[in-house]
């Protein structure tokens, strides 16, 4: 199932800087919010995300409720040789996710 | 004679057709005096929509892709496997829902037809309505006609549910007693609390509402409507429901399909 | 729509009067971020570190259709080189539930000092997005934020 849409160039020249966006399919349950019930629903958001480059951090942030829903991020980072970006978020269930992009630099 | 009649015999009057015995034509408004409801919102909104990285409702297109690819149901057949690429197969069809559907002699909405495949096609349950994978699905498939002229309402068929829905359009309803063409037709532009109501063509759906957190179908949207006025929202799948949206269709036809859009 | 104007029996006040009714919405708010609470947030993130204004620019719309959903971006003034980058980037909020709304990692990887994400606001308030330099220095924007409401929502 569709966990995220990740958008990184499929080349870049060496030194150039590319912009990186990540969309992650997340309700981001404030834990301020009252159910059907008339209860609290429990607190569930990605609280972390973390971005790496051929395993090294370009990346990453601390996240709170004030973040919406189905969470979009944008940042840069300085095409340094072909490899791997991979994209990791950790949410208060303690659910793991991962993606990945491949990056051809010349 | 109802209102809706006596409109028609106006136009057709003014029009200077005299018999009312062939079918009542269905007067469009000039397409350039039709506005989507993307042209009320800010231009973050619009950016958010034509961004295809950014648009959250995209994460329901790449959902009902994946829907499209898998085996279901007791024939373990994907809709792939039926219907090959929903490029080439799907292509214009959701442009020109609701169909008429010989199977209940009435309309169907993009919806429900998916539900029909999944049931006599796939065996499997059907997805509940606004359940996420139909309205995944619908995404997908609304997805392959973006950017093309809505067409719906061709089947001559179908004119009795698009007069029922058009009915229920100009009726007034609910505790503030308004009708859907007081607000879309007669008032659009101006602001309802701080919204802006827009002309009511359902150019988008299903669509990313902000407002929602997450996607919805035309019959949410309609939903939230009649709760605005006050009034009892018919339950989702309803007759009403796909009259109304044959309705909203048909009266948007040649505005080009927006799928998956935004709205606040 | 019919193409001759139907004429409609409804002004604009009774409009404007129907909208109000519509949303009139009851909500239980949990206890929230004050102004207060937000200088606590800030102090946590700075301790006894001066905050002077400049180098950071947040970007955020002027006036907002749905609090659900705010695009922000922050963009700070930095070569982002080994010597001289921002580290970290907090943003707060004075009016949600909870003072903070994220905080960013940066190293020279990113070559520009530039985020955007989307937020959550209840209410029209101040957002504060404060930046840490690799010299210990921490810099700040300000920017005001008018939140309306939607109308035609689920009850
Ligand atoms: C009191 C005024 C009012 C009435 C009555 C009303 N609406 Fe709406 N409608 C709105 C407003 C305002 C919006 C936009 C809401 C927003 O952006 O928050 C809207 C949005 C819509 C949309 C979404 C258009 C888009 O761009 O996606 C459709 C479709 C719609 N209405 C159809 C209907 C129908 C059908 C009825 C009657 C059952 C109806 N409305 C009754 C005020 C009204
Ligand atoms: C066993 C083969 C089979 C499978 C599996 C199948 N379909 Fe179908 N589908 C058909 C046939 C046959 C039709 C009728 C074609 C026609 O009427 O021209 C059809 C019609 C449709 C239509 C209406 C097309 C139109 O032009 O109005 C849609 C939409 C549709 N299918 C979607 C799906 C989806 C989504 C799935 C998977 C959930 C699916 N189908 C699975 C065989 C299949």
């Amino acid at each position: 199932m569709a966990r995220a849409l990740i958008n990184v160039p499929a080349k870049a020249k060496r030194g150039d800087i590319i912009e990186i966006k990540a969309l992650m399919s997340h309700p981001m349950e404030t834990g301020y919010r009252t159910g059907p019930d008339g209860a609290l629903v429990p607190r569930d958001i990605i609280n972390r995300f973390i971005c790496t480059y051929n395993g090294e951090e370009i990346f990453s942030a601390d996240l709170f409720p004030a973040i919406a829903a189905n969470p979009f991020f944008s940042f840069t980072t300085i095409a340094m040789e072909s490899g791997r970006i991979a994209f990791r978020w950790i949410d208060d269930r303690g659910q793991a996710h991962l993606e990945t992009a491949e990056i051809a630099v010349e | 004679m109802n209102r809706v009649l006596k409109g028609f015999a106006q136009a057709a009057w003014f029009g200077g057709a005299l018999s009312l015995s062939i079918p009542l034509a269905f007067a469009e408004s000039p397409l350039s005096e039709r506005k989507s409801g993307f042209e009320f919102m800010s231009p973050e909104s619009q950016a958010t929509q034509q961004d295809d990285f950014s648009n959250p409702g995209m994460l329901w297109v790449a959902e009902g892709e994946a829907l499209w690819n898998a085996k279901a149901g007791a024939t373990g057949r994907s809709c792939a496997g039926c219907h090959g690429d929903a490029a080439v197969s799907m292509k214009g069809v959701a442009a020109r829902y609701p169909v008429f559907f010989a199977g209940s002699g009435r309309p169907i909405d993009l919806q429900s037809r998916i539900n029909v495949c999944r049931k006599t096609n796939q065996d499997a349950t059907p997805f509940p309505l606004e359940s996420r994978e139909l309205l995944a699905l619908s995404a997908f498939l609304g997805k392959q006609s973006r950017g093309m002229p809505i067409t719906t309402g061709e089947d001559k068929r179908l004119e009795p549910f698009r007069a029922r829905g058009q009915e229920l359009y100009e009726q007034r309803q609910g505790q503030l007693n308004f009708s859907c063409a007081n607000c879309h037709d007669g008032n659009w532009g101006r602001k309802l609390a701080s919204s802006v109501i827009p002309q009511s063509h359902p150019t988008g759906y299903p669509l990313y509402r902000l407002e929602w957190q997450s996607m919805g179908s035309l019959q949410r949207r309609l939903r939230n409507c009649m709760v605005g006025v006050r009034a009892e929202p018919y339950p989702y799948g309803s007759q009403e429901y796909v009259d109304l949206e044959l309705f909203l269709m048909t009266r948007a036809r040649g505005m080009p399909l927006e799928t998956p859009a935004v709205r606040p | 729509m019919s193409r001759k104007p139907r004429p409609v029996g409804t002004s604009r006040r009774e409009i404007l009067a129907a909208g109000a009714g519509a949303l009139a919405l009851i909500v239980a708010r949990p206890a929230r971020a004050t102004p207060e609470s937000m200088a606590d947030a800030i102090k946590a993130f700075v301790g006894e570190a001066e905050v002077r204004e400049g180098r950071v620019t947040l970007e955020l719309p002027a006036l907002v259709e749905n609090g659900n959903s705010v695009p922000l971006t922050v963009k700070v003034d930095s070569p982002m080189t080994a010597q001289d980058h921002v580290k970290r980037i907090a943003v707060f909020n004075e009016r949600n539930p909870q003072p903070n709304v994220a905080l960013f990692y940066l190293n020279p990887r990113a070559g520009r000092a530039l985020v955007s994400t989307r937020i959550r606001l209840g209410d029209s308030q101040n957002i504060v997005a404060i930046a840490q330099l690799s010299d210990g220095t921490f810099w700040s924007d300000k920017a005001e934020l008018i939140v309306t409401l939607p109308a035609c929502v689920e009850s």
